[in-house]
């Protein structure tokens, strides 16, 4: 099962370690606040929106080098665009890993 | 290169941010998270370059490009893989990366921009070039523009190129010189006249009026003259 990590983001940011804080204090900053709001849109069975909050959700997801994660979030992004939400319980998953991985 | 940030996403902004000025190349006058603010922007600045995410609430990258007039060169950034095709139906977009955007990918990217550049440049220093036509008057070559002639005279084994400030004799022929010449700015009214047309004041039976000299126009050729002009 694969786990957030810093992977991807070393490879952006190369030795810039500067760099490397400022983009991890940005997405500590607004991952809870958009994975609020997509659970608020999505509990209001306001599927665009959330659609379009998983949408913004993905770039994190993928910077945190969840590949497989990334792919479930562009399924589900779509999915959500037609109201199918069967893929709900594994975003969940996903957003929960990146929450205890920035707490850590 | 002077460029913009525009995206939704500030880890986006910030990953393309640096990379600019990584590359030493581009230089980030500002960024915007909104497209509509960005638009107002660019009312009363000039940049060089877009960085442009596609996908925002309320008023897409899409949105953007088309309600700007006048654009700069565009790169648009996306998550998602399937707006490659309509991404490119735009001519001012020169890339299409997919966030998050690597540094090799950028530097790729960067590397397109400049190839981009030169050739538009180049084509642009062409299309100058050709405005003109390059005559050898007394052992020098002499730079004429070419919409400044009125009329060309076939004078023996040579051509006068009459122009609005000066005259040319010039060793050639009313065929060679025809050759060069664009057609639908020139007409060859007679054996011996080549005339321009925006030049002509007036055309009376069998003559047409360039300037103050009145111009024979021969029978086979009048009926073509007649066909491209724009007759009420």
């Amino acid at each position: 099962m694969e786990q957030p990590n810093l992977k991807f983001i070393k490879e952006i940011v190369g030795d810039d370690k500067a760099f490397e804080k400022s983009l991890i204090d940005i997405i500590k900053q607004e991952f809870p606040a958009e994975a609020s709001l997509f659970t608020k849109n999505f509990s209001q069975k306001k599927y665009t929106e959330a659609s379009t909050n998983v949408h913004k959700l993905k770039h994190k997801i993928s910077l945190l080098g969840l590949e497989e994660g990334f792919e479930i979030a562009y399924e589900f992004e779509n999915e959500l665009k037609n109201g199918n939400t069967a893929l709900h319980p594994e975003f969940l998953e996903i957003l929960h890993k990146i929450h205890l991985y920035l707490l850590e | 290169m002077d460029c913009i940030i525009i995206d939704d996403d500030a880890t986006a902004r910030l990953i393309i941010k640096q990379h600019c000025i990584n590359s030493k190349q581009i230089n980030v006058l500002e960024e915007f998270s909104s497209a509509i603010d960005a638009i107002k922007y660019l009312n009363n600045n000039s940049v060089d370059l877009v960085y442009l995410d596609i996908h925002m609430p309320n008023f897409s990258g899409f949105d953007f490009i088309q309600t700007l007039k006048n654009l700069p060169k565009i790169i648009l950034t996306t998550s998602d893989r399937n707006f490659a095709l309509e991404a490119f139906e735009y001519k001012s977009v020169v890339d299409y990366l997919l966030k998050p955007i690597s540094k090799e990918r950028f530097e790729k990217s960067l590397e397109k921009l400049v190839a981009t550049s030169t050739v538009e440049k180049s084509l642009q220093k062409e299309e100058k070039l050709s405005d003109y036509i390059f005559v050898s008057v007394d052992k020098r070559l002499v730079k004429i523009n070419i919409a400044s002639i009125y009329l060309i005279e076939a004078k023996g084994d040579y051509i006068s190129i009459k122009t609005n400030d000066k005259n040319y004799l010039v060793h050639s022929t009313l065929k060679k010189i025809e050759d060069k010449l664009p057609s639908n700015l020139f007409f060859k009214v007679h054996r011996s006249f080549i005339i321009n047309f925006s030049e002509i004041i007036d055309i009376e039976d069998n003559s047409v009026l360039i300037g103050q000299v009145v111009v024979p126009v021969s029978r086979s050729n009048k009926s073509e003259l007649m066909k491209r002009l724009n007759l009420l």
